[in-house]
């Protein structure tokens, strides 16, 4: 269980206009401003949920996450995770928690992966065939085989982020906090770190929390979303819902097989996206049945799909609208 | 982390920091090649020494002194202030705080692993030393023989503490490096590193008595070339042992003040 309540964390940052004039000022009288990257934020996770945790650049996902994790201390607020205060860096919470950073490596550099893994069995003092039977499965699961004895320096991205994953899940750890763990992968690399973020969510009863710029990752794997905007919480509830209440049209994307006339379209509903013979609707969704009924009858379109509006788009507003309310 | 599953990672750790030191063996010897200082020094010396001793030196006096400097500095000095410094200043330290090992244990096994390397370079300038006109002046003391491994020990717990504080300093400030500048300044000068100690001017050399750095080199030192009486050796020992401790105090404290600070850059 995560928990925490109006959690703030501010940060004196040395301000100084460009210029020699300016340097040598700043050499005996320094401006400092403070940043508030979490200012008052309050959520509580229970144990097993997957929880998205959404907001732009610089708007404290990050910082966030490091104070979850025990890495910062938080300036004013109560946070608890598994039970205990974070920035204590007890035993049994370090061995209850993991934290994977897409930016930050944990392994060796000039070793290979396996003696990381030695090194983590050692330090979080796994018993050895606990270990044997982790590894076998993380193996299996992230298809680590060729990867172990490769120094890391000469892994790809994407093989390196599945040994990151390996070394950060071999003590088993019940709670997840990962920061942007696709970011930089591909597509079939994005999809089978999601798959194993799942299968080891549903497995240990683990509980997630991910930041992804990539909101596919959040989509497949988050019914619930936190969102967050210049350190101020703005949104902490259900994706689908959110999805609804924010814009309750659907996409409807289609291939024309034939020559149709434009108002043929347009009477459907607000065309989006048009190219070539290929279209993408806004419909209301209690409209859906039978402008799909048209589509698939009188027109006879090809690859007709149905979908929510993307979350980029839904975040774009979200974050438009709360920065009006900020200004005004 | 108990003291006894603290000691059960200990011949892991090492394992991993053999591993490690044989991986970055080129900066490695780079590492070592800089720790030749004495011998400029040792020429320079043995040279003015050459017609009659100097303030009750010896030229075989002092190539035993700067050969057994060799030898202390290659075996007790230490880097690891530049990786903490780095790892603090780059954000990498929060990999190391999200394991329930104190980063100060890690470190300390992975420069302990290296130790073996070390004497690649420390025992053939031993064997030198047993063939040079130094050896004339070294101790045949058996008790003084013996007590130079907790000796070394000592000198190498000195300063790899002290090392770690300094590279906790960045914690503090952006750039602790410069203060690694006024470290090794006063290491020159008041460790014996550059001169022996008793060749200092009594201003220097009286504070130079008492401060950690003569305990992180010269101590050792004196115990192979001098001969000293049980009162001294004591009192040698005494001094190292409390310098050891209060260091590994005072930068356990430094870090534990820097984690508060800590920004964790990155990510």
């Amino acid at each position: 269980m995560i928990r925490a309540r109006d959690l703030k964390k501010h940060f004196k940052v040395h301000k100084r206009p460009p210029g020699f004039a300016s340097a040598m000022r700043s050499l005996v009288s320094r401006k400092y401003e403070v940043v508030k990257a979490v200012d008052g934020v309050t959520f509580t996770i229970e144990r097993g949920e997957r929880v998205g945790f959404l907001g732009p650049n610089g708007a404290g996902k990050t910082t966030t996450l490091k104070v979850l994790s025990g890495l910062l201390h938080p300036t004013s607020g109560e946070v608890e995770v598994e039970g205990k205060v974070p920035f204590r860096r007890q035993t049994k919470f370090l061995e209850a928690i993991t934290l994977v950073m897409g930016q930050k490596s944990q392994l060796i550099w000039d070793l290979p992966p396996s003696e990381t893994y030695a090194m983590n069995r050692a330090v979080f003092d796994v018993p050895h065939e606990q270990f044997k039977e982790t590894m076998a499965e993380l193996t299996e699961l992230l298809d680590l085989g060729p990867l172990l004895d490769k120094p890391t320096r000469q892994l790809s991205l994407g093989e390196r982020m599945k040994c990151e994953l390996a070394a950060a899940l071999l003590h088993r750890p019940t709670t997840l906090f990962l920061d942007e763990p696709t970011i930089g992968l591909d597509v079939a690399m994005q999809v089978a770190i999601r798959d194993f973020v799942r299968s080891y969510n549903q497995k240990h009863d683990a509980t997630v929390l991910l930041t992804s710029h990539y909101m596919d990752d959040v989509v497949a794997l988050c019914p619930r979303i936190i969102v967050i905007d210049a350190g101020v919480l703005i949104h902490d509830g259900d994706l689908r819902q959110l999805i609804k209440t924010m814009d309750p049209d659907k996409r409807v994307t289609f291939t024309l097989t034939g020559v149709v006339a434009e108002d043929e379209i347009t009477r459907l509903g607000s065309v989006l996206v048009r190219d070539g013979q290929r279209i993408t609707l806004r419909v209301p969704e209690r409209e859906i049945p039978a402008v799909v009924g048209h589509l698939l009858g009188p027109l006879k379109v090809a690859d007709l799909a149905i979908e929510d509006p993307p979350l980029e788009e839904i975040l774009r507003v979200m974050f438009g609208r709360a920065r009006e309310a900020a200004a005004s | 982390m108990s003291v006894a599953r603290t000691l059960r990672t200990v011949p892991t750790l090492l394992r991993v920091g053999v591993a490690e030191t044989v991986a970055y063996r080129g900066e490695f010897l780079i590492w070592i090649l800089t720790t030749t200082l004495p011998l400029v020094m040792l020429g320079l010396w043995t040279k003015v020494a050459e017609e009659e001793p100097f303030a009750g030196y010896t030229a075989a006096g002092f190539t035993a002194y700067y050969l057994s400097n060799l030898i202390v500095r290659n075996l007790t000095g230490s880097w690891v202030a530049w990786q903490v410094s780095e790892e603090i200043r780059l954000g990498s330290m929060s990999m190391r705080l999200l394991r329930p090992l104190h980063p100060m244990m890690a470190f300390a096994m992975s420069h302990l692993a290296a130790v073996p390397f070390r004497s690649v370079v420390a025992l053939p300038i031993a064997g030198i030393l047993l063939v040079s006109s130094g050896a004339s002046t070294l101790t045949t003391e058996p008790l003084q023989l013996a007590l130079l491994v907790p000796s070394l020990v000592l000198a190498w717990m000195i300063t790899f503490t002290t090392m770690f504080m300094l590279g906790c300093l960045a914690f503090f400030m952006t750039k602790s490096m410069s203060m690694m500048n006024l470290y090794f300044l006063l290491f020159s000068l008041l460790s014996g590193y550059l001169l022996p100690i008793p060749l200092l001017p009594w201003w220097i050399r009286e504070p130079a008595e008492v401060l950690p750095f003569r305990f992180m080199l010269s101590a050792p030192i004196e115990l192979m070339t001098r001969s000293l009486s049980g009162r001294e050796i004591a009192e040698l020992l005494a001094s190292q042992l409390a310098w050891a401790l209060a260091m590994l105090a005072i930068a356990l404290w430094t870090f534990r003040r820097g984690v508060r600070r800590f920004e964790a850059v990155g990510g």
